[in-house]
């Protein structure tokens, strides 16, 4: 029986249910003009969920309801920044959407109830609660990438990510079924113990391999990317942001949830394979992303190689790689919103500022959203002293520590191919004559000026000043 | 005699054809959504199996679960399947290809 601690342990996800089911009965009774206090009412929502998880954190790990549901420090970083992720995307939305005229309550809702699967996804201590929260967050993406209901791109984007994401559903619950059969158990503790004496080895590995297939569609790791680039550039571009932000931190927190706390004891077996997978992403990633002349795709192909650089810290396999690919999922999650921001910023209605040359002198235009542009690049690229280069040290550091030197090399050289395309839409801003007709003064408002600016200089302040984010994702895995 | 291994294999066959249904299919993304069901299923097959010869309740349970979320999905997909019929009239999985590079 559910008693009153469960309840508790769980407050902030029973919270954000209530709220998101009240949020959609008030949308229904509210005047199209209203809807501005919808925007600032789901802000604040997420806002006190972030406040109730901080406030709530254990200092031990907590279980609730026979140990489907743990928290612990891990899963409570992950939901920090998920919310907080959340609640920058709804504030360099609202502009966007304003003029789109896709300013409806179903927004707010699907984009709260896809962070409900989000935190039940990083707290799950069962099989069954990993896909649950896992279909929960991939339900709601769906939905959001069809939002855009007259866009033939967005309706064939969403119908890509939805056969893909359901193949790869599939794919892991498969791998789920033969694990469950090799071990009899779904509870990922017991699976921990369980996995290292099983009495079908073979059977486990098959279901390993099936989960990891998985795990890399989710992620969105080569050669599971096929449905990344499409999907950036259909989406609308706020859920896009959405997709490149809080939607990474929940696939490292399964990734985590199911190689570490359930399959630990098969390292041995899942290392290579991700290793073999990080590879295959910063190549194809860095690479392919050369010759976009889309900027969301350019950026989506950016995203690729960076979920590389996430599983070379996995690789790792201690405590030791998975904060720093913590850290490297944290970093990449702010990077993307600033990068994202800025092209939500600059699209005005009937203006999609998507094509790379679209941002040709745009620091003639507007410097300051031309400099965080530049800020973001930079640290997506790994320039020191930004808080993309720090990630990604540490990350190859975790390689290099586990005895994988050429992992870390091969991800330093495409790091450099890397710097090549993000260099170049730094000059097209700053070095080329802008274009008749293309993005002009920004009307952003002042909200998402303020926000976009702090996040912006977030990425230069973590980048000199890393020390207690890093601490805490150290702390969280039980190092010093 | 049926064997788990009966079952197994059952499973492991419904989900090659539906694998192999969605990447050989070219003509109707409705197939593509059946296709998907049937891998769902042979999931099912696979989790009752080890639910039943393991003695263990769970598998069982998770097959509820996944019935659930299977209906959910399918709903979600046919939504999408009508918003792009409603954009593009076609549904043929050929002319679904506006996006490349």
């Amino acid at each position: 029986m559910p008693t009153l601690n469960d309840i508790l342990v769980l407050l902030p996800e029973f919270y954000l249910v209530a709220v998101a089911c009240l949020l959609l009965l008030l949308d229904a009774f509210m005047k199209p003009e209203q809807r501005g206090t919808l925007h600032w009412i789901s802000v604040v929502v997420l806002l006190v969920a972030t406040y109730l998880v901080v406030a709530g954190q254990p200092d031990v790990t907590v279980t609730a309801f026979g140990g489907m549901f743990v928290r612990d420090q891990v899963s409570e970083i992950l939901k920090v920044f998920a919310l907080l992720s959340t609640v920058l995307v709804f504030i360099y939305a609202r502009p966007y959407l304003v003029e789109r005229k896709q300013f409806i309550g179903e927004f707010y809702t699907l984009m709260i109830f896809a962070v409900i699967g989000v935190m039940l996804l990083v707290s799950a201590g069962n099989l069954i609660m990993v896909y649950l929260g896992l279909e929960l967050l991939t339900l709601s993406s769906y939905a959001l990438v069809a939002l855009n209901r007259d866009s033939s791109l967005s309706s064939e984007a969403a119908i890509k990510y939805f056969v893909l994401g359901a193949l790869s559903s599939g794919m892991l619950l498969y791998g789920m079924s033969m694990v469950y059969g090799a071990t009899g158990s779904l509870d990922l503790v017991q699976l921990h113990t369980v996995v290292t004496q099983s009495a079908m080895p073979h059977l486990l590995v098959f279901g390993l391999i099936f989960m990891l297939v998985g795990i890399a569609f989710k992620l969105g790791a080569a050669p599971f990317h096929m449905w990344i680039p499409d999907v950036y550039q259909g989406a609308s571009t706020p859920v896009t942001t959405f997709i490149a932000s809080t939607s990474k931190l929940a696939a490292f927190g399964m990734a985590w949830r199911l190689l570490e706390t359930g399959l630990g004891g098969l390292s041995q077996h899942w290392q290579p394979m991700l290793a073999a997978v990080a590879v295959l992403s910063m190549a194809i990633g860095n690479l392919v992303a050369i010759v976009q002349t889309n900027l969301k795709r350019m950026l989506a192909y950016s995203t690729i190689s960076h979920m590389g650089y996430l599983l070379v810290g996995l690789v790792n396999a201690g405590p030791e790689g998975y904060s720093s690919a913590m850290f490297y999922a944290i970093s990449y999650a702010l990077m993307s919103t600033v990068s994202f921001g800025v092209i939500l910023a600059l699209s005005r209605a009937g203006f999609e500022c998507e094509e790379i040359s679209d941002l040709k002198g745009l620091n003639q235009r507007s410097p300051w959203f031309a400099a965080l542009m530049a800020l973001a690049l930079f640290s997506l690229a790994g320039v020191p002293p930004l808080f993309g280069f720090y990630a990604k040290y540490l990350v190859l550091q975790a390689a290099i520590d586990a005895h994988m030197l050429w992992l870390a090399i091969v991800g330093a050289v495409f790091a450099i191919i890397g710097l090549y395309y993000y260099l170049h839409v730094v000059k097209v801003m700053y070095f080329d004559k802008p274009e008749e007709g293309g993005a002009d003064q920004p009307q952003a408002d002042a909200s998402l000026r303020v926000v976009l600016s702090i996040n912006g200089l977030a990425l230069l302040v973590l980048g000199v000043y890393w020390g207690p984010l890093l601490g805490w994702c150290r702390h969280s895995f039980g190092l010093g | 005699m049926i064997t788990l291994s009966h079952f197994i294999v059952l499973g492991a066959i419904l989900f090659c054809i539906a694998v192999a249904g969605l990447f050989i299919n070219r003509k109707n993304v409705i197939v593509l959504l059946m296709a998907i069901e049937l891998m769902l299923l042979a999931v099912n097959i696979n989790f009752v199996a080890f639910s039943r010869f393991g003695h263990d309740v769970a598998g069982q349970v998770f097959v509820f679960f996944i019935l659930t979320v299977a209906a959910a999905e399918s709903a979600i997909g046919l939504a999408i399947l009508v918003l792009l019929f409603r954009n593009r009239s076609t549904v043929n999985v050929a002319e679904i290809d506006s996006m490349k590079g």
